[in-house]
């Protein structure tokens, strides 16, 4: 049998209408993906309206946004320290080793300072709440709205991108830069840990010599990029969560979106940030 | 069929005197539709239909699955909005509302979800007071009175503070139904309200509804597929078929009827 016998004979001596085809199904191919990207942008920023809109209206669900406070900030302080803890510590474990082997050791204590205020803090927070807060939003607006909460809430008169969604948005904004703080200040105290088991130090002389080339304007606007980061986790929880269909399995795929996209953005963010930072700040 | 915008013309000219109205006997119907339709997609759910419910009175929604009964209540308190076509609570037209009038409208409304959809991260209690703190000025004593009221009128007082999963689904639905009534409504509207509960729950949830009309003088729709609970509470009965209504009248009627689908499902009941 030749290799062309079990190819169908109309895809045979056709070539002038199978470039078409193909073309068009290649097109399809790469234009689907980036048409549900754009309908999901679209999408984003109708519920991004909806939320500023509600936000400018009275009342302010101020009992709601302490609750979502304690939810967000608290209960991921644990979390955040660890992270910020284990980063600080390995940081100075293994920039020891290569600072000794240039003989700069007297460096470390900067080079730590300024890498966690700069950059390890605020994306290890950021990444680690976009881990535990997008999650939670998505799940739990998620299943408040296959169980019909959210249309209970709706039906009671209250709006619930205000209720549900801004309360969340404005917790993640302003807790983020806090636990930001928060972290950086444990990765330098385990920094510090880590130096002083090599090589007793105090603790007054290691922050002296850490922020010795550091100014307040170092700290603040990589603290301050957290709000971005908080705007994104909190936006894109909630959205993934209120557009939640299909049951329990789309509850599940609700919190992963929420997780996945608002990790990539915060990364993406961070990029960008950093670049403006340098660009203004520096 | 006329178009939506000129059936409304007359309606939003009435909506602009004070005709809005709560729980109160008047000659203005409850609810009116009209010309009401509804796709998702391709498919056409509610085709043209027309239906007028009276203050004061109970009205059972019947159908097969499928229907639209659900999305109907969903149109009435504003969840879903219609193709074409008008709703009127108490003499206003709602479909062109902006969000505070139809909010406005929404707490003259008390909707009992088909799965109670209480909040689950509230007790019972916060649940009833949820519509009550954000929309009346009452003190938390005042607030506390009429929670226990309320629960005392669905046979619940002893559970104020258990969580919604800690309670079986007839609770829940006692539960819910107290929750419509935190804003004493002019129209409840009761999504399946005895859908997966036992027969004797069931009938006690029909009881209820039954006292609780009784006590609020209030238009009720009714969307089940629990003959035996339809005949029970309803006034008037109207059986949803192909996205309109195939007819209305009382349980007798419909049992008298000789068009085909109205006898093969009434006779499901027998």
């Amino acid at each position: 049998m030749s290799h062309n016998a079990s190819i169908p004979h109309r895809l045979i001596g056709q070539d002038a209408p199978l470039a078409p085809s193909l073309a068009r199904a290649l097109f399809t191919v790469l234009w689907t993906p980036i048409n549900r990207f754009l309908e999901w942008f679209g999408e984003l920023g109708l519920f991004s309206w909806q939320v500023v809109r509600a936000a400018m209206r009275r009342p302010f669900e101020g009992q709601e946004l302490l609750r979502q406070f304690d939810e967000i900030g608290s209960k991921s302080l644990p979390l955040v320290a660890l992270a910020g803890a284990a980063i600080g510590f390995v940081l100075s474990l293994e920039s020891r080793s290569s600072l000794v082997h240039f003989g700069a050791q007297s460096m470390l204590p900067a080079a730590l300072v300024y890498s966690i205020i700069h950059e390890t803090g605020p994306i290890v927070t950021g990444l680690v709440v976009s881990g535990r807060v997008g999650a939670g939003i998505g799940a739990e607006l998620g299943s408040m709205k296959v169980t019909e909460q959210i249309d209970a809430i709706e039906a009671s008169g209250v709006n619930p991108y205000k209720f549900l969604a801004f309360t969340r948005i404005l917790a993640c904004i302003l807790v983020l830069p806090l636990l930001t703080i928060a972290a950086d200040f444990c990765g330098v105290l385990f920094g510090w840990i880590a130096e002083t088991l090599a090589e007793p130090v105090s603790f007054q002389r290691f922050i002296n010599q850490g922020f010795a080339g550091s100014s307040f304007k170092d700290f603040l606007a990589p603290t301050f990029r957290t709000v971005v980061f908080g705007l994104i986790i909190g936006m894109i929880g909630c959205f993934q969560g209120m557009r939640t269909r299909g049951g329990t399995a789309g509850v599940g795929l609700s919190a992963t979106s929420s997780v996945v996209l608002s990790s990539l953005f915060v990364i993406l963010a961070d990029v960008i940030l950093v670049k403006i930072i340098l660009v203004f700040f520096s | 069929m006329m178009p939506a915008q000129q059936q409304v013309l007359p309606v939003a000219e009435e909506s602009a005197g004070t005709r809005v109205i709560t729980g109160e006997k008047s000659d203005t119907p409850a609810v009116v539709l009209g010309g009401l339709h509804k796709s998702f997609g391709s498919q056409i759910v509610l085709d043209g239909i027309e239906l007028t419910v009276e203050s004061g009175e109970t009205l059972a929604m019947l159908g097969r699955s499928g229907t639209g009964k659900s999305v109907l209540l969903k149109l009435i308190i504003g969840l879903e909005k219609p193709d074409s076509g008008f709703i009127r609570v108490h003499g206003q037209e709602i479909t062109r509302l902006d969000l505070d009038a139809l909010n406005a409208i929404r707490r003259k409304m008390g909707f009992l979800f088909q799965h109670a959809a209480l909040y689950d991260s509230l007790s019972v209690e916060q649940n009833i007071a949820f519509p009550l703190r954000r929309h009346t000025k009452m003190t938390d004593s005042e607030l506390r009175d009429r929670v226990m009221q309320l629960l005392s009128s669905v046979g619940m007082e002893s559970d104020l503070k258990k969580m919604p999963s800690d309670i079986s689904g007839g609770m829940q639905k006692r539960v819910g139904l107290a929750r419509a009534l935190a804003l004493e409504p002019g129209i409840l509207l009761l999504d399946e309200p005895t859908a997966g509960l036992d027969p004797i729950t069931s009938g006690e949830i029909d009881e209820l509804i039954l006292k609780l009309q009784e006590e609020h003088d209030m238009a009720s729709i009714v969307v089940t597929h629990d003959l035996q609970s339809a005949k029970t509470i309803a006034d008037r009965i109207a059986l949803l078929h192909e996205g309109n209504v195939l007819i209305e009248g009382s349980f007798e009627d419909l049992e008298k009827s000789e068009n085909e689908f109205v006898t093969e499902f009434m006779k499901r009941d027998s």
